[in-house]
């Protein structure tokens, strides 16, 4: 199999370039594309990109994998590879600090936008507050975002407009705090989002969808919230 | 070293894991100026992985669950050198805590009236182990590290804590008076090395499960906290003892949680016996760690091992439905079908014993407060270092931790270490600046990197290492295999620090970063090498061929390793609780 994988060191490369290696699969199994890469790395160190738990659920490895954003460590070669061929690159729509490695800062402060955490003015009772099976329930789907931008950046929305428009990852954990019965702070999230950009960018290409490694649904996420929104309009 | 950058903080928090992360949220909401400092953006760190639960006696499953029988359960788990003292304070303050995390958002599972989930868990009982399995366990599915992670840095991102992500920290600066005054930092964005100079130096830089060949932990639990602690003169305690989980996926070393075996599942051998009635009659597959991973590694020696080279049992699930399954272990079921190509609602899961927690670390207080030994034998703290979470060893786990309380000890201890330091900012501190030859030996590993010009591949060197830790100090251990390998591992130091940094770029240089993590596995490896033979006994996970029984009268003690004559020491384990009467040593039986 030929590895083609997307090479900028700005210390010494001018502009970005392919770098080809070959690389033999084993007969018996198949391997995640992250194997590979740590094999390709042990033998060339200056091979950039960011990994840690090597299970799906740190969120480091988000890349570009055969023109499909993923993660490394959950995409088995066998799905990825065509003609023979694995092609990675960085993740699209955000800037390269070093080959695979992008520069999530706006990534993040679309997240940190949202305010991604409970907020219930309430007085805190003794023990934890109580939530009915049902409500909890409202949380899945939701909660489980790795944050690993493999949706967000394969939004053309997000790339047009990456500034105003959240994206999905951050709609969805926008999503996460409204849907919980134990955030009271509904009406403020709503009205912070009640502009042009913030949510109704989306136009619903569902590119998000299949990019998530979780099998999440941030588009879904996105029409409750618009609906939500609509509601509070009238 | 003019141009060494230089950052100040009252607070610096070394990893931003659940412990750094709960250490931070209480300092930083004291307003003192603290930093959390990360090698990994913080929700990449390991705590993200842990699954199955957080153990408090929230008495939610049973209204009647006490505390104390909690403490009891750590204390036996422990084989009893766990510290009774803080024993104490983590299951007494431990409602309080998952109380307050709940309260932050963490998206627990519910019971009928709404209460948090609880499941059983290995280890766990009623009554002072009179009243059988306990369910004890708080869980958001089996996600809940993952979940109580993403809280804790939303909870920070509200209290405006300053992050320093993708930062690695080199080595702890120590001035001429013995007294941490902060680290030495490589930016890795730009490759740029500053002192990062703080008041005090909390470490919550984890595990170093990397050191084995087989291992649960993530490819950056390289145990950078410990090894910082060793070259600066600091001893680690029971670093003998790591914990093989019971059920790894064989051949990949990926974690099947516990909750598991607690939500009804069991181990078969290649004869479709549940061979765990045979060695724990009455706990059977939830009995404690150490005893399930020895068992299994019986069943396999002696031939009972499943698959084609009968080299791993299985763990059986499908008889619990798919709504048990997918709604109580969902998490299991996508990490099953992904890499052990195996769906356990059909089919039983491949498992092995497998590296997953380090129970020793950095002796510390209840406070956090890092601990050395005078020559009296006495304990002496370190002035200016703290650490919490897995790097320490404070010690609550012992010989053995029970499942569940690994995320029970980050937020109990994060928290305590926060709240102390909060008063010792408060009263005041003064210290000598670093000068430039302090600060010249937390960098010389750098510059040793930097300047070698040939010599063998790092990643390789690695390979050996794990191999060799594998091979030498898994579930049972021999003497002649360690001494070999104590051998063996000097000869890999010397390779080691003339090995080739062949990558000497500044922009987000990820070699320069695993040969500085290779330094910090050598460290620990060769610690838990000389702390494991020199344990002459078998206690908790720490089992000796030659040695086979628990030895009271020599080794009821911590041990206590220093780096630089490499010499083992004891310390007392504490047994003076204060608001019950100390559980004394009895024989383990489950």
């Amino acid at each position: 199999m030929q590895v083609s994988i997307y090479r900028f060191i700005p210390d010494s490369d001018s502009e970005p370039r392919m770098q080809d290696y070959e690389y033999d699969l084993p007969d018996d199994r198949d391997l995640m594309v992250l194997e590979v890469l740590e094999n390709l790395k042990a033998q060339d160190p200056s091979i950039g990109y960011r990994r840690s738990c090597r299970e799906g659920v740190c969120g480091s490895d988000g890349m570009n994998i055969n023109g499909q954003n993923g993660l490394a460590c959950k995409t088995p070669v066998s799905e990825a590879v065509s003609r023979d061929r694995l092609v990675l690159r960085p993740l699209p729509g955000l800037p390269v600090i070093r080959d695979l490695i992008v520069d999530m800062s706006q990534f993040y402060r679309q997240y940190e936008r949202v305010e991604p955490f409970l907020t219930n003015d309430n007085p805190r009772p003794a023990q934890e507050r109580l939530q009915s099976q049902e409500d909890r329930e409202k949380l899945d789907g939701l909660y489980e975002c790795i944050l690993c931008a493999c949706c967000t950046t394969s939004c053309p929305s997000f790339w047009w407009n990456p500034d105003k428009f959240l994206g999905p990852a951050a709609l969805l954990q926008s999503y996460r705090f409204l849907a919980d019965s134990r955030d009271t702070a509904t009406e403020e999230r709503l009205s912070k989002l009640d502009d042009p950009f913030s949510v109704f960018r989306c136009r619903g290409v569902m590119n998000c969808v299949n990019a998530c490694p979780k099998d999440l649904n941030p588009t879904r996420a996105i029409n409750e919230i618009r609906t939500l929104l609509i509601k509070n309009g009238t | 070293m003019k141009n060494l950058r230089t950052l100040d903080f009252d607070g610096l928090i070394v990893g931003g894991g659940g412990a750094g992360l709960r250490a931070g949220l209480q300092l930083a909401e004291s307003g003192y100026k603290t930093a959390v400092l990360s090698k990994v953006f913080p929700t990449r760190s390991h705590t993200v992985s842990a699954q199955g639960g957080i153990t408090c006696a929230i008495a939610s499953e049973d209204p009647d669950d006490d505390w104390r029988w909690h403490m009891y359960d750590t204390v036996k788990g422990s084989d009893y050198i766990g510290d009774q003292d803080a024993i104490e304070y983590m299951c007494s303050v431990g409602p309080q805590v998952v109380y307050e995390l709940e309260h932050m958002g963490l998206p627990f599972s519910r019971t009928e009236t709404g209460r948090i989930y609880q499941r059983p868990f290995g280890g766990q009982s009623k009554d002072f182990g009179r009243g059988g399995q306990a369910s004890r366990t708080c869980a958001a599915e089996d996600r809940t590290g993952h979940a109580l992670l993403h809280t804790l840095f939303q909870a920070n991102l509200k209290a405006d804590t300053t992050f320093l992500n993708e930062w690695f920290a080199v080595d702890l600066v120590r001035n001429q008076d013995g007294v941490i005054v902060g680290v030495i930092a490589i930016e890795v964005e730009t490759g740029e090395l500053v002192f990062v100079r703080s008041k005090v130096t909390l470490l919550a830089t984890g595990g170093a499960g990397r050191i084995y060949d087989s291992t649960t932990n993530a490819l950056t639990n390289t145990g950078d906290g410990v090894a910082m602690a060793l070259r600066t003169g600091v001893p680690v305690q029971d670093i003998e003892m790591w914990q093989f989980h019971p059920t790894g996926i064989h051949g990949m070393g990926i974690l099947v949680t516990e909750g598991s075996r607690g939500e009804g599942g069991y181990l078969i051998n290649c004869d479709g016996e549940r061979f765990m009635e045979r060695y724990a009659p009455t706990a059977k597959d939830l009995a404690s760690r150490d005893v399930v991973s020895r068992s299994m590694v019986i069943e396999i020696d002696e031939g009972r091992g499943c698959g084609p080279n009968k080299d791993h049992v299985y763990l059986k699930l499908d008889h619990l439905g798919t709504e048990v399954l997918n709604s109580r272990l969902g998490g299991i079921m996508e990490l099953c079908k992904t890499y052990a190509l195996v769906d356990p609602a059909v089919e039983p899961i491949p498992v092995v014993p497998t590296c997953h927690y380090m129970m020793g670390g950095i002796a510390t207080q209840v406070s956090g407060q890092a601990l050395s030994q005078d020559e009296q034998s006495d304990d002496v703290p370190v002035p200016g270092l703290y650490a919490v979470g897995e790097v320490a060893c404070v010690s609550v786990h012992g010989a053995n931790r029970l499942g569940g309380n690994s995320l029970l000890d980050l937020v109990v201890f994060g928290r305590a270490a926060g709240l102390h330091i909060q008063d010792v900012l408060g009263q005041g501190i003064s210290q000598r600046d670093a000068s430039a030859s302090d600060l010249e030996a937390a960098l010389a590993r750098v510059a040793r990197w930097e300047e070698s010009q040939k010599g063998e591949n790092p990643a390789e060197l690695k390979a050996e290492l794990q191999a060799l830790m594998g091979s030498s100090f898994s579930v049972f251990r021999t003497e002649q295999k360690m001494q070999d390998a104590i051998s063996k591992l000097e000869d890999l130091r010397s390779r080691i620090e003339a090995a080739h940094l062949t990558d000497k770029s500044e922009v987000f240089n990820t070699a320069r970063v695993e040969a500085l993590e290779l330094d910090n596995l050598l460290e620990v490896a060769e610690a838990t090498a000389i702390a494991a033979e020199g344990r002459r006994e078998s206690r908790g996970a720490h089992a000796r061929v030659d040695f086979e029984e628990r030895d009271d009268e020599n080794w009821l003690f911590h041990s206590l390793y220093f780096a630089e004559d490499r010499s083992l020491r004891k310390r007392a384990v504490n047994f003076a609780p204060s608001t019950v009467e100390p559980f004394e040593p009895v024989k383990r039986e489950y």
